[in-house]
């Protein structure tokens, strides 16, 4: 196996990027963009800290081949501040303390801005299976939820998007 | 006081570094970037116990990608010591990578050093140690019992010895027996806690780089930063201004990220080869080889009054260590200091053991040693209302200490609020307390 070039769009950026063989998705965000809020707390899809956007859905980047990306376009959290105003999800996870060391954040945010833009009025039922594969050891899973519930309200209340 | 004073009693206070995580800004340790890294990787025991026969390194240093293989001769300075050592604690008892023994499976013996962490993890396959495995010990009354192996020479009944020669943290205050003797019941139980790893979301770990100054700068996770960069400077033998420490932001640590454990090996990693080196811990040796808050054993043996007032209470307990030391003599301390518990009573009788046993280290975790003794202590004072038929809340009420009880340590309480949070929480569950108990203070031990 050989060294690869690779062609995709991340964060509404084209990029080509050379991929060892077997290289992760993560790996190509994470140490050739520098894409630094993507995380690894596990890199074997146990804990959710890796949790970006293909092509709209919900992937953990630790275990999605960089290959299976090609052409693809991919989100990470980076990806939300484009104009680098601070977004109502994002805002709604300060306002509602659901970070403490933050290491899960960016992967919790992503994968509710996954589940809002599929359903931006889902139940808590529906917000606590959207969030099922991102742990969290430090804040309790509460005040995440309740950021996820104040994000939502804001979308029906403003009529835009949440992120 | 004014409550203008106090700021910010009362009100939510913003959290400064939440919109940098929200952002997903924040800079952990491994969210810098440098060329020409490596990567480190631990080849660690398979066995529990025993003696190292001999280990071969030759077929790891040839593996493709290996940069460097480092072992215990090429440690320039300690090759056992003590994170605490240089606040008396001691003797030195754990090999920076084990050399003549292993005492637990999971101990670091040789670290492999390469190009890619999948170069890294195959050089480490490839190291080859004979042992001659030795019986091991994994109970605390067992490891003490004198028919268990010795672990090391420096405790050779398997329990630490404090260095004013006693064997336990100990509180003597009044005398047990005769409380015993004048007890209307007594009450004894066991207790036993399980070891429980901290589980940080972002594992140990750091990047040591070589710099032209001489100096290594260390972006490292861990929870103390100076300890760290002291205890790397004195296992290396170099002054700690050739090491330029940065830390501060710690994915999450819990008391699971002060055991040094990462940075010396690195360090000496990216001094041998010039180039920055990478050590993180896998998932798998988060769960399985970092520290973990130590096991307890408990007994528990009090002497209780027809009216509920605890006379007299003797508490033998056992911390499991693992093989080493670390931080667990300062557990055993806070443990007994925590004893009897938030409750005054005449006589109290305390032995507070650290053991050593061919478990993984254990080290610190929120509360050490405490969270331990309040579970054993409450769970008791549940036994001893069942016991004479007295309501639990009262029971309470009644032995919780009061302003200037002396309590067990002969240090006259201060500042004793128990008694109006035991009130406050029975309001809050709803439960009726007789007026009596209601009208309890921590400024009166009797009901004004
Ligand atoms: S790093 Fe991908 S799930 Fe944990
Ligand atoms: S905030 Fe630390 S893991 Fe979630």
């Amino acid at each position: 196996m050989e060294d690869k070039l690779i062609r995709l769009t991340v964060n509404g950026r084209d990029e080509a990027v050379v991929i060892r063989p077997l290289a992760t998705l993560q790996d190509v965000l994470r140490d050739t963009l520098e894409l630094t809020a993507v995380k690894s707390g596990c890199g074997q899809g146990g804990c959710g800290s890796c949790s970006v956007l293909v092509d709209g859905e919900l992937r953990l980047s630790c275990l999605t081949l960089a290959e299976r990306a090609e052409g693809a376009e991919v989100t990470t959290l980076e990806g939300l501040n484009e104009t680098n105003a601070i977004v109502p999800l994002q805002q709604a996870f300060v306002e509602n303390y659901a970070a403490q060391c933050g290491y899960c954040t960016a992967g919790m945010v992503v994968a509710a801005k996954a589940l809002l833009d599929r359903n931006p009025a889902p139940s808590r039922d529906e917000i606590v299976e959207g969030l099922s594969g991102n742990l969290c050891r430090c804040t309790g899973f509460a005040p995440i939820v309740r950021a996820v519930q104040q994000a939502a309200q804001a979308l029906s209340d403003t009529g835009e998007e949440a992120s | 006081m004014s409550m203008k004073e106090l700021g910010v009693v009362g009100r939510n206070v913003g959290q400064r570094d939440l919109e940098s995580h929200a952002r997903g800004q924040t800079t952990y340790y491994e969210d810098v970037h440098y060329p020409r890294m490596l990567h480190l990787k631990m080849h660690r025991s398979a066995e529990p116990h025993a003696n190292i026969v001999k280990v071969d390194t030759r077929k790891a240093a040839a593996s493709p990608g290996v940069v460097c293989v480092l072992t215990h001769e090429d440690l320039p300075g300690k090759k056992v010591w003590n994170g605490l050592a240089a606040v008396g604690v001691g003797p030195e008892d754990e090999p920076v990578l084990a050399f003549d023994k292993v005492r637990w499976r999971g101990e670091p013996i040789v670290a492999v050093i390469a190009e890619t962490p999948e170069a890294a993890r195959a050089g480490a396959a490839k190291v080859e140690v004979e042992y001659d495995p030795l019986p091991g010990v994994f109970d605390v009354e067992e490891a003490i019992s004198g028919s268990a192996p010795a672990l090391t020479a420096h405790w050779p009944h398997n329990h630490y010895i404090y260095p004013d020669d006693h064997a336990a943290s100990q509180i003597r205050f009044g005398d047990v027996e005769k409380g015993f003797a004048e007890a209307d019941h007594i009450v004894e139980d066991k207790y036993q806690t399980s070891p429980i790893e901290q589980a940080p979301m972002e594992t140990n770990g750091c990047i040591a780089k070589p710099g032209g100054d001489g100096r290594i700068t260390v972006h490292t996770n861990t929870q103390a930063v100076h300890f760290a960069r002291d205890n790397t400077a004195a296992i290396l033998g170099l002054a700690p201004g050739k090491l330029r420490f940065l830390g501060g932001t710690v994915g999450g640590g819990f008391g699971g990220k002060v055991d040094v454990a990462v940075e010396p090996i690195s360090v000496l990693a990216a001094m041998r080869t010039g180039r920055p080196v990478k050590f993180k811990y896998t998932r798998e040796e988060e769960m399985q080889v970092s520290s973990t808050r130590s096991a307890w054993r408990l007994y528990i043996k009090d002497g209780v009054m027809n009216d509920g007032r605890i006379v007299a209470r003797k508490i033998t307990s056992y911390q499991d260590s693992g093989a080493y030391l670390r931080f667990s003599s300062y557990g055993s301390m806070k443990h007994a200091g925590h004893m009897p518990g938030p409750y005054t009573m005449p006589n109290v009788w305390v032995d507070a053991r650290v053991v050593f046993t061919n478990r993984p280290p254990s080290s610190a975790m929120r509360g050490f040693g405490v969270m331990a003794a309040s579970f054993a202590i409450e769970l008791q004072m549940d036994k001893v209302a069942k016991t004479i038929g007295m309501d639990p809340w009262q029971l309470r009420l009644l032995n919780a200490y009061r302003n200037g009880d002396m309590r067990a340590h002969r240090k006259v309480n201060e500042d004793a609020a128990m008694v109006e949070t035991i009130q406050a929480a029975a309001r809050l569950a709803g439960h009726e307390l007789p007026a009596e108990y209601q009208a309890m203070t921590s400024w009166d031990r009797k009901a004004s």
